[in-house]
């Protein structure tokens, strides 16, 4: 196999089943039983369904789903900080589940590290202690190991408060410390559990606007869990939606917003402006026999909402052009459409 | 109102199921009641004081015979005498240091002047120099009350049991916290050596281990290792699992996650910990004068054995002391853990490194002189302060005794004639079977055969023990002492629970009240009393209530503020909010507070059979007495471990019948 091609991570039939003999129920009609009647019957709870996806180097994998939807589960099978019930996870082309108590812990001390919902800072050290926890229990020389977290220490943009305890922290001071600790190993894939969600609304945009900073300066491969559709549009390359333990769909933003995969979906994006996901490749139609073709030529990666004010103004179709190829036009209708939705009746 | 009345029902939930089991327990206490009054005489199995059965022959036999082969058992030899002679060689280094001389030296190697100093130290630096002055104060009026010696045998004695609990507890209640597993595991060892009345560890510990200071540490062990034990585990728990989950995602060993994550957070935890254990310990150490063990405790026994009520007052002043000092530190000393997690330091804090050294330098000159002169190693003065107190002790019982005579009387007698002997007469002459059979049932309304079958087990066990009476006599004393303190319990508790100022004012009191050893509660009493089973039973409310009466507010408290708004809203009244709204809501922690109001009673009026109580507690003391009686007080030592059994399973199934009605109620 060509190294080159290998996705960072390689999820492939995960399952996580609680209660006893959970092995029993991994792919038996058993498991797709609605969940209180699988609990009657068997005891057991599934938690991840058989979960597959692949995720390459350097990309923004975010897992979508409601609270219960089996998404921090997930994440954590995927560290093993919760044992799999069945299926394989490839983490650079090591088999995860394979690992020994010993080789796990190696990958964990090197390379992955995870940002937690709530934070999981420990109370009784300083912000420094903190952010070289990890290399501390590498054995990393002490001064390596703090010359280490003030670098990670000022990339997060927490210089001057180094000393501090974590309670003397705002929240969102907190969760960059949990995001420097990570970051304090040079791991190769973060994981980020709901991290933002104990976050008030303004501080959770900085936040977010600092992960899309640090993965431009890093370029790490993370895997990014919420129940927040915004969030999940905002910041990844692929959204997953998983539903009682399964993935419903995987794709990108555009993907997701223009063609939901059913009603679930569907439901969860209704309420989400189009206009600030959509480009015009997915509006373009075919010019009708006869329409003006003169009009000015726009990209297809343009984002409705940006190409919005200038069709509206053009009076006449917009022709979208990847290079030299006519995908098609762009009128003040399907703008409408986008903004408004369809016409009815 | 007829508004009122539906909001009412609704917040307080469906009634039947309860009223029905009531109706089925109304129904049995007539009918046990009618049968006891109607065979009363008969079955009664009583039994004199000096006389003995079969069974208690036997155990005195069993007794002498394990004194017999006590050197030729290779059991008793390699393991029990080793264990015992290690044991009293830490506790004697411990006594040579601050309170004993040895062969060689009349005096102890470190005098007053030393351990003052010392303790001063140590206070100053763990805790605050605020509380290092009322050490400092206390122990020298522990010197001035003449009993500087006593003091210092019970603060070795204690410390022995404590470094020897803190040593097993702390590691136990790691791995209790770490597998739950475990814990389930020693759970009902650790519940039955804490419910267990202190007093019945005593005869089978000597039995194995002598009188002395080895038996008195390990009776000690018994009851200050399971609050260490389980202070620690919740300690470990309690750590947020994020914190433990962030460090394992990061490749922590499990070692690694305990040393540098769980052991930190959970330290001012294990600190309060610590203060529980030294409290259980000095608890036991002074009740463990009863075998023999030296210090404060054997002076008030030697004093309630003789009725002397100035010397009890003495001796009970300076337990008190004590405990209000080792209390005091350490409550210091675990508020001042929790300081390392922010930047914000206290006041007294401010100990620079020169006045420690200081500080240092001054407590090595006086441990010197108080090994090399007599004058700081002997308290100076002929405990003129102790004399004082004795004088006025003794002076306030005679102006009692001779002016108030008809009040305590009269209090003796109502509650003798009012509550004590009717219950008491009613149980102890009932036909055995008649009384067997309603506790039984008891058992199985209110948790099945399981419960029942405890319960049949333990009245068998009560009735071959030979000793039916006497624990009729003691479990009617317990019955009235519960009832006064459930009573108070929920006056008062409910008084607190509903006031945030009257509870400012009155948990300092009542947490000192936790902390007291049992026996100070006699002294008082038997001032007022003299020597009767009253003086016992007012003895077992007043050690018995903050408990119940710490509950009870914490249950009233606790009540959702959502709740008693509703009812507020619907026009309730004060005296509806609390019996409609409050005093129901709070059933759980009402029946828990009955529960422990019941097995501290019980405990102390088992004491109690020191100052004239009758019953168990007099035959477990007269064993100690008296080699032929020896059997029989082992005999009362299980008798009463059978009734404790029975009233902690029956009272706690009534709590969780209280929870299960909680949960229905959602």
């Amino acid at each position: 196999m060509n190294s080159e091609i290998d996705p960072t991570i390689s999820v492939h039939g995960l399952w996580k089943v609680y209660g006893p003999n959970p092995e029993k129920i991994v792919g038996s009609a058993d498991a797709f039983l609605p969940r209180a009647e699988l609990r009657e019957k068997t005891g057991c709870t599934v938690a991840v369904r058989d979960v597959s996806f692949d995720v390459s180097d350097g990309e923004v994998f975010v897992v979508m789903g409601l609270s219960g939807s089996g998404k921090s589960t997930l994440v954590r099978c995927l560290t093993r900080l919760v044992e799999p019930t069945a299926g394989e996870v490839w983490l650079e082309g090591e088999d995860i589940r394979a690992a020994s108590t010993q080789r796990l812990r190696e990958l964990r001390r090197s390379r992955f590290s995870m940002v937690f919902q709530h934070f999981g800072l420990l109370p009784h050290r300083r912000v420094t202690d903190n952010v070289a926890y990890g290399l501390e229990i590498n054995g990393m020389s002490k001064s390596a190991r703090y010359e280490r977290a003030m670098e990670v220490i000022s990339l997060v943009g927490l210089e001057g408060n180094e000393n501090n305890y974590p309670s003397e922290l705002s929240g969102g001071m907190q969760q960059r410390v949990g995001l420097a600790r990570a970051l304090a190993s040079d791991p190769d894939v973060m994981f980020f559990d709901e991290p933002f969600s104990a976050l008030d609304p303004l501080i959770r945009r900085d936040m977010q606007q600092e992960v899309i900073r640090l993965h431009h300066e890093v370029k790490k491969t993370m895997v990014f869990i919420t129940h927040d559709l915004a969030e999940a549009l905002k910041l990844g390359d692929r959204i997953a939606i998983m539903r009682d333990g399964a993935l419903v769909q995987v794709g990108t933003p555009e993907e997701l917003v223009a063609t939901p995969a059913d009603d679930y979906v569907a439901n969860f994006v209704r309420d989400f402006p189009k206009s600030h996901i959509l480009t015009l490749r997915w509006i373009a139609r075919d010019p009708t026999s006869g329409e003006d073709l003169g009009g000015p030529i726009l990209a297809p990666t343009v984002i409705v909402r940006d190409a919005a004010r200038q069709i509206l103004e053009a009076g006449r179709p917009v022709r979208v052009m990847d290079g030299e190829r006519l995908l098609g036009v762009v009128t003040a209708d399907e703008i409408l459409s986008v903004i408004a939705g369809p016409h009815h009746g | 109102m007829a508004n009122a009345t539906l909001v009412h029902e609704e917040i307080i939930a469906p009634r039947t199921p309860k009223s029905l089991l009531g109706a089925k327990f109304a129904v049995l206490g007539v009918i046990w009641l009618s049968s006891a009054l109607i065979l009363r005489g008969n079955s009664t199995l009583p039994l004199d004081r000096s006389s003995l059965t079969s069974v208690h022959t036997w155990l005195s036999g069993l007794s002498s015979a394990i004194d017999r082969n006590r050197n030729s058992n290779p059991f008793f030899v390699n393991t029990i005498d080793k264990i015992r002679s290690s044991i009293n060689t830490f506790v004697n280094l411990l006594q040579d240091a601050i309170s004993q001389g040895t062969a060689t030296r009349s005096v102890p190697q470190i005098g007053w002047l030393g351990v003052v100093a010392i303790i001063g130290l140590v206070v100053a630096l763990w805790a605050s120099i605020r509380v290092a002055i009322l050490a400092v104060a206390g122990f020298i009026t522990l010197g001035l009350l003449g009993l500087w010696q006593e003091s210092m045998d019970t603060l070795a004695l204690t410390l022995a049991a404590v470094v020897l609990s803190l040593l097993i507890g702390i590691p136990f209640g790691v791995l209790a916290g770490l597998f739950p597993k475990f814990e389930k595991l020693i759970t009902p060892v650790l519940d039955f050596a804490q419910v267990m009345p202190t007093f019945v560890y005593l005869t089978p510990v000597t039995l194995f281990f002598l009188i002395g200071p080895a038996s008195a540490t390990i009776v000690t062990l018994i009851y200050s290792i399971p609050p260490a034990l389980r202070i620690t585990a919740v300690a470990i728990r309690e750590v947020p699992w994020s914190t433990v989950e962030a460090s394992i995602s990061m490749g922590s060993t499990r070692w690694q996650a305990l040393r540098k994550v769980q052991l930190p957070q959970a330290k001012r935890t294990i600190v309060v910990g610590i203060n529980q254990t030294i409290m259980a310990a000095l608890s036991m150490v002074t009740i463990a004068a009863l075998i023999d063990a030296p210090g404060l405790g054997r002076v008030v026994v030697q004093a309630l054995e003789t009725l002397n009520v100035g010397r009890s007052f003495q001796a009970g002043l300076a337990i008190v002391i004590m405990a209000v000092v080792l209390d005091r530190s350490t409550t210091a000393a675990a508020a001042k853990v929790q300081i390392a997690t922010s930047h914000k330091k206290p006041v007294s804090r401010r100990v620079t490194r020169s006045t420690k050294w200081l500080g240092l330098a001054i407590t090595l000159v006086a441990i010197y002189l108080s090994n090399v002169y007599l004058w700081a190693s002997q308290f100076p003065g002929a405990g003129l302060l102790g004399i004082k107190v004795a004088a006025i002790a003794d002076s306030a019982t005679g102006w009692i005794q001779l002016h108030l005579v008809t009040v305590t009387n009269g209090l003796t007698n109502i509650f003798s004639y009012g509550l004590i002997n009717p219950i008491q007469s009613v149980l102890v002459d009932a036909p055995w079977y008649t009384t067997a059979a309603a506790l039984v049932l008891t058992g199985y309304l209110l948790k099945g055969t399981r419960l029942a079958a405890v319960v049949a087990i333990c009245i068998a066990i009560l009735l071959v023990s030979g000793l039916w009476s006497d624990s009729m006599v003691t479990l009617a004393a317990t019955l009235v002492a519960a009832l006064i303190t459930v009573v108070l319990g929920i006056a008062v508790g409910t008084w607190v629970g509903r006031s945030m100022r009257v509870d400012r004012i009155l948990r300092p009191i009542l947490d000192a009240g936790q902390v007291m050893p049992a026996f100070v509660y006699l002294v008082p009493f038997l001032g007022l009393f003299g020597a009767t089973r009253f003086t016992a039973i007012m003895a077992a409310v007043v050690y018995a209530s903050p408990a119940a009466i710490k509950l009870v507010a914490d249950g009233i408290r606790s009540v959702p503020e959502s709740i008693t708004e509703a009812a507020i809203s619907a026009g309730s009244n004060t005296w509806q909010l609390i019996t409609k709204v409050q005093l129901p809501s709070a059933r759980r922690a009402i029946a828990l507070a009955i529960n422990q109001g019941l097995i501290y009673v019980l405990a102390m009026v088992v004491v109690g059979g020191l100052v004239g109580a009758g019953g168990l507690g007099y035959l477990v003391v007269a064993g100690f007495a008296q080699e032929n009686l020896k059997g029989k007080g082992l005999a009362a030592g299980v008798a009463i471990v059978m009734l404790g059994i029975m009233i902690d399973r029956i009272t706690q199934a009534v709590a969780d019948r209280r929870d299960v009605h909680a949960k229905t109620i959602r």
